[in-house]
C-alpha cells in the first residue's frame, strides 16, 4: 500500500462516502421500494435491481435506497416513494423498469417530479 | 464497488461478543447469502454500541432501526421479513421499561438521544478494523491540519485554551502537561497512552479502543508533534484481548499508510508506537508505576515531586495521557477550542483549572436498568445520567447511592442526585471524576458492606511499597469486618475515620490517597447505617448476614409450603428441624447465619429480623 499524502485522505473519504452516508442516514435523496408480498409479486424486485444498477452505473454515493412493506394500495404495485432531502415524499405507482429509470433521472437527480407516474405527494398521517 | 443498500451494524464490543454476537454475524451472513442479498446487504462488526444491557445488538442503516437481545434462531425470520420484504420486526426491537410498544429507531431511544458523542464519535458507525472507514469519518484530518499549518506551540495553546483535563482520573489540564513536557530538557522524549483501565465495572477505555482505535493513534500523533516526541507506548492490559487485537490491526494499517513511521504524510515528521502489555495490576494505572512496568521493573509508584513530564520513562521527559483524553484531542484540533469550551461548566479563559469542559464517558453499572457506556456533557446532573439515560433502578426499588470514579471514588446519596457532574463538584462532595466508573446501588445494598467490598479491592491491589497504604487499608478492612459481624464499637467508627485521613495524607501515590474515599463518604452520608450496625447490631439492608436472625413463619410454611423441607435439606449446619406438612423451625444456637434457607424458600416463609 502506498504511503499517504495529505490529499489522499480526501480521496479515501470520497471512496467510502457511500458507506459513510448510508450509515449516517443522511443522503440527499431516499428512494423506498415497497416490497410487501403484493409488491414482490408485481415485480418490485426488478425495480430494486434497476435502481441498484443505476446507482452503480452512475457511481452515486449520496442516494439512500431502502425497502418497506406493503404500502396498502396493492392494485397499483410495484410502488416506490422518492423523498428528496427537505421535500415532501412522492409516491409512484404501476412502475416498470423504464418508468423507474425516468423517475430516477428526472426526480431524484434533477428534482423534477414525474407527474404522469405519481400517485400523490405526501405520506399518510400516522396520528 | 457494488452499492449496498443496507448496512447491518452488529455490535462486536466485548459485552456483545460474550453474548455471541460473532455467531450472530455469521448467521446473518449465511442467511443473507441464502436469500441472494449479499450484494445489497452488508454485515459490519462495529465497536461497542454502548447499550450493553440489551446485547447482542444490531443497528440497521440507513434507517437506524435498533434490534436487541438477538439470538441465532431469530436470524432467518429477521432477514426474510426486514431485508427481503422490508418489514422491520417489532419483536426484536427495544421496549423501554414499563412501555408496551417498541421504539424502532435508535435515535428515539432515551438511552441514546440524551448523549453527546465526542470521544465516541464513531461509535457503531465504522468497522474498527478498516482504516478507510475511519478516514471516511474524518480520522487523521486533524493530524494533517497540525502538520501542515500549526507549530507545536500553537497546538499546545489550542489544547490549553480548550480546557481539556485528563480523563484518566486526576483531571490535570492536558495542555499544561504538554507544555511542561515540551519545555523539559532531555532527549529522546516519550508519549504514553495509559490503557490500563483497572477499575471494577469500568470499560470506557476498552470500548474506545475496540470501537475506534485510530482516534487514539491520531491523538497520540498530535501530542507527539506538540511535545517533540518520536516514540510512543501504549500500555494496555493483558485482559483486554479484543482491544489489543484491534489496536495491533490499526497500528499496522497506519504504518502501511505511512501515518506512523519516519515520514508521516511526507512532511518529515517521525513517530511510531510500541505496545506494552500490563499484567492486570491496578496500581500500574498510576503513571510512575506504569512507567516502571514499561521499563521492565516491578510496577511500583514513586514519589511525584519529581515530575514525569521531566523525568518519566527511562528518566526522560514523558507525556502520559489516558485513552479517552487522546481520543478527544483530534476533535478539539478540528473544531477548535472555542467550540469545546462551549460544552461543560466553569470558565477556563483565565486558567485551565477554572472549569470542566467537553464531555465525559461513563460506564454505568450496578443496580440500573440500562447498563452500558454513555458519553455526556460535563455539568449534566447525576439524576439525568441515572434516571433519564440509565432508565432508573430495576424492579421498582429505591435508589440509595451512586459511586463515581471507580473503587476509590465516594458514595453519593440521593440528596446529591442533582449535583452537576464535573471535577470540582464531585471532589467537593467527597468523590471524584476518576476514570468514569459509575456504580449504582439500591435499597438492598448495605453501605458498610459496599465500603468493605471496594476496600477489599484496593487493599488487595495495594503494591505494598508504603506502609500507610499497605497496613492502613488492612486495618481499616479489619474494622469494617468487625462492624459487619456485629462486633464493632462506637470507638471503631472514630478510629476508622481517623485512619482514613492518615492513609490519605501519608500514602505515596493516589491509590492509597483515595482508597479510603468509600469509607469516608459512607460515614459522611450514611452514618446512621454504621450506627445501627454498631449500636443495635442490625443491618438495615439485611446484607451483613452475621447480624441477621433467621426464623420461619409457621403459618406460611404449612399453608403455602406444606412443610416442603427444602430448607432443612439444604441447611449445611442441620439447624432446621421439622417434618413434611408441619411447620419447620430454626434452631438458633446451631444457626451459622449463612442465609441458604432464605435463598431456597420459594414461599417467603423464611424471615430475617
Amino acid at each position: 500500500m502506498p504511503k499517504l499524502k495529505i490529499e489522499d485522505l480526501q480521496k479515501i473519504s470520497e471512496e467510502v462516502r457511500r458507506t459513510t452516508i448510508l450509515r449516517e442516514g443522511a443522503g440527499r435523496a431516499r428512494v423506498t421500494v415497497h416490497m410487501g408480498t403484493c409488491g414482490i409479486a408485481a415485480g418490485a424486485r426488478k425495480i430494486m435491481d434497476a435502481l441498484l444498477k443505476i446507482i452503480e452505473e452512475k457511481n452515486l454515493k449520496d442516494i439512500i435506497l431502502t425497502t418497506s412493506g406493503c404500502a396498502g394500495f396493492c392494485s397499483r404495485e410495484p410502488m416506490a416513494t422518492v423523498e428528496l432531502s427537505g421535500e415532501a415524499p412522492v409516491k409512484y405507482v404501476d412502475l416498470t423498469e423504464e418508468k423507474i429509470r425516468k423517475i430516477f433521472v428526472d426526480h431524484v437527480l434533477n428534482g423534477h417530479i414525474v407527474a404522469d407516474y405519481a400517485l400523490a405527494i405526501g405520506s399518510e398521517r400516522t396520528h | 464497488m457494488k452499492p449496498y443498500r443496507v448496512n447491518l451494524m452488529v455490535c462486536a464490543g466485548t459485552g456483545c461478543v460474550a453474548n455471541h454476537s460473532f455467531e450472530i454475524r455469521k448467521a446473518l451472513e449465511n442467511e443473507i447469502k441464502k436469500r441472494g442479498l449479499e450484494h445489497e446487504v452488508q454485515v459490519v462488526a462495529t465497536g461497542c454500541n454502548g447499550f450493553c444491557a440489551e446485547g447482542p445488538l444490531m443497528v440497521v442503516q440507513p434507517d437506524g432501526i435498533f434490534y436487541c437481545r438477538l439470538t441465532e434462531k431469530d436470524i432467518p425470520f429477521l432477514v426474510e421479513e426486514h431485508f427481503l420484504k422490508g418489514r422491520p420486526v417489532q419483536k426484536m426491537m427495544y421496549v423501554p421499561g414499563e412501555a408496551k410498544t417498541p421504539v424502532p429507531k435508535m435515535s428515539d431511544i432515551d438511552f441514546f438521544k440524551n448523549q453527546m458523542l465526542i470521544a465516541l464519535r464513531n461509535r457503531g458507525l465504522i468497522d474498527p478494523e478498516k482504516i478507510d472507514e475511519a478516514i471516511g469519518r474524518g480520522a487523521y484530518t486533524a493530524l494533517a491540519k497540525v502538520l501542515t499549518s500549526m507549530t507545536p506551540d500553537e497546538v499546545i495553546q489550542v489544547i490549553k485554551a480548550s480546557g481539556l483535563r485528563g480523563r484518566g482520573g486526576g483531571g490535570f489540564p492536558t495542555g499544561v502537561k504538554w507544555e511542561s513536557c515540551r519545555k523539559a530538557k532531555g532527549e529522546p522524549r516519550y508519549v504514553i497512552c495509559n490503557a490500563d483501565e483497572g477499575d471494577p465495572g469500568a470499560f470506557m477505555d476498552r470500548s474506545i479502543i475496540e470501537g475506534d482505535p485510530h482516534a487514539v493513534l491520531e491523538g497520540m500523533l498530535i501530542g507527539a508533534f506538540a511535545v517533540g516526541s518520536s516514540e510512543g507506548y501504549i500500555y494496555i492490559r493483558q485482559e483486554y484481548p479484543l482491544a489489543r487485537e484491534r489496536l495491533v490491526i490499526a497500528i499496522n494499517q497506519a504504518r502501511e499508510y505511512g501515518l506512523l513511521g519516519d515520514d508521516v504524510f511526507g512532511t518529515g515528521f517521525k513517530f511510531d508506537v510500541k505496545m506494552a502489555r500490563g499484567a492486570g495490576a491496578f496500581v500500574c494505572g498510576e503513571s510512575t508505576a506504569l512507567m516502571a512496568s514499561v521499563e521492565g521493573r516491578v510496577g511500583e509508584p514513586r514519589a511525584k515531586y519529581i515530575h514525569t513530564v521531566e523525568h518519566g520513562l527511562w528518566n526522560r521527559p514523558t507525556c502520559l495521557n489516558n485513552v479517552e483524553t487522546w481520543a478527544t484531542v483530534p476533535v478539539i484540533i478540528s473544531r477548535g477550542a472555542e467550540w469545546f469550551t462551549s460544552i461543560g461548566t466553569g470558565d477556563v479563559s483565565e486558567s485551565p483549572w477554572g472549569g470542566s469542559k467537553g464531555t465525559k464517558v461513563f460506564s454505568l453499572t450496578g443496580k440500573i436498568n440500562n447498563t452500558g457506556l454513555v458519553e455526556v456533557p460535563m455539568g449534566i446532573t447525576l439524576r439525568e445520567i441515572i434516571f433519564s439515560i440509565g432508565g432508573g433502578i430495576p424492579h421498582g426499588k429505591k435508589f440509595k447511592s451512586v459511586q463515581t470514579g471507580g473503587p476509590s471514588g465516594g458514595f453519593l446519596p440521593a440528596e446529591l442526585l442533582d449535583l452537576q457532574v464535573d471535577y470540582e463538584q464531585l471532589t467537593e462532595a467527597g468523590s471524584m471524576m476518576g476514570s468514569g466508573g459509575m456504580v449504582v446501588m439500591d435499597e438492598d445494598n448495605c453501605m458498610v458492606d459496599m465500603a468493605k467490598y471496594f476496600l477489599t479491592f484496593t487493599q488487595d491491589e495495594s503494591c505494598g511499597k508504603c506502609i500507610p497504604c499497605r497496613e492502613g487499608t488492612l486495618r481499616m478492612m479489619q474494622i469494617l469486618q468487625k462492624i459487619s459481624e456485629g462486633k464493632g464499637t462506637e470507638e471503631d467508627l472514630v478510629l476508622l475515620e481517623d485512619l482514613s485521613h492518615y492513609v490519605i495524607d501519608s500514602s505515596l501515590c493516589a491509590l492509597g490517597g483515595s482508597a479510603p474515599n468509600p469509607v469516608l463518604t459512607s460515614l459522611r452520608y450514611f452514618r446512621e447505617e454504621y450506627e445501627t450496625h454498631v449500636k443495635e447490631k442490625k443491618c438495615p439492608a439485611r446484607v451483613c448476614r452475621q447480624l441477621n436472625v433467621y426464623t420461619i413463619d409457621p403459618d406460611l410454611c404449612v399453608t403455602k409450603g406444606h412443610g416442603c423441607g427444602v430448607c432443612r435439606a439444604q441447611c449445611p449446619e442441620k439447624a432446621i428441624v421439622g417434618e413434611k406438612n408441619k411447620a419447620h423451625t430454626v434452631v438458633q444456637d446451631a444457626c451459622k447465619k449463612c442465609g441458604v434457607c432464605f435463598d431456597v424458600c420459594k414461599f417467603g416463609a423464611v424471615r430475617i429480623s
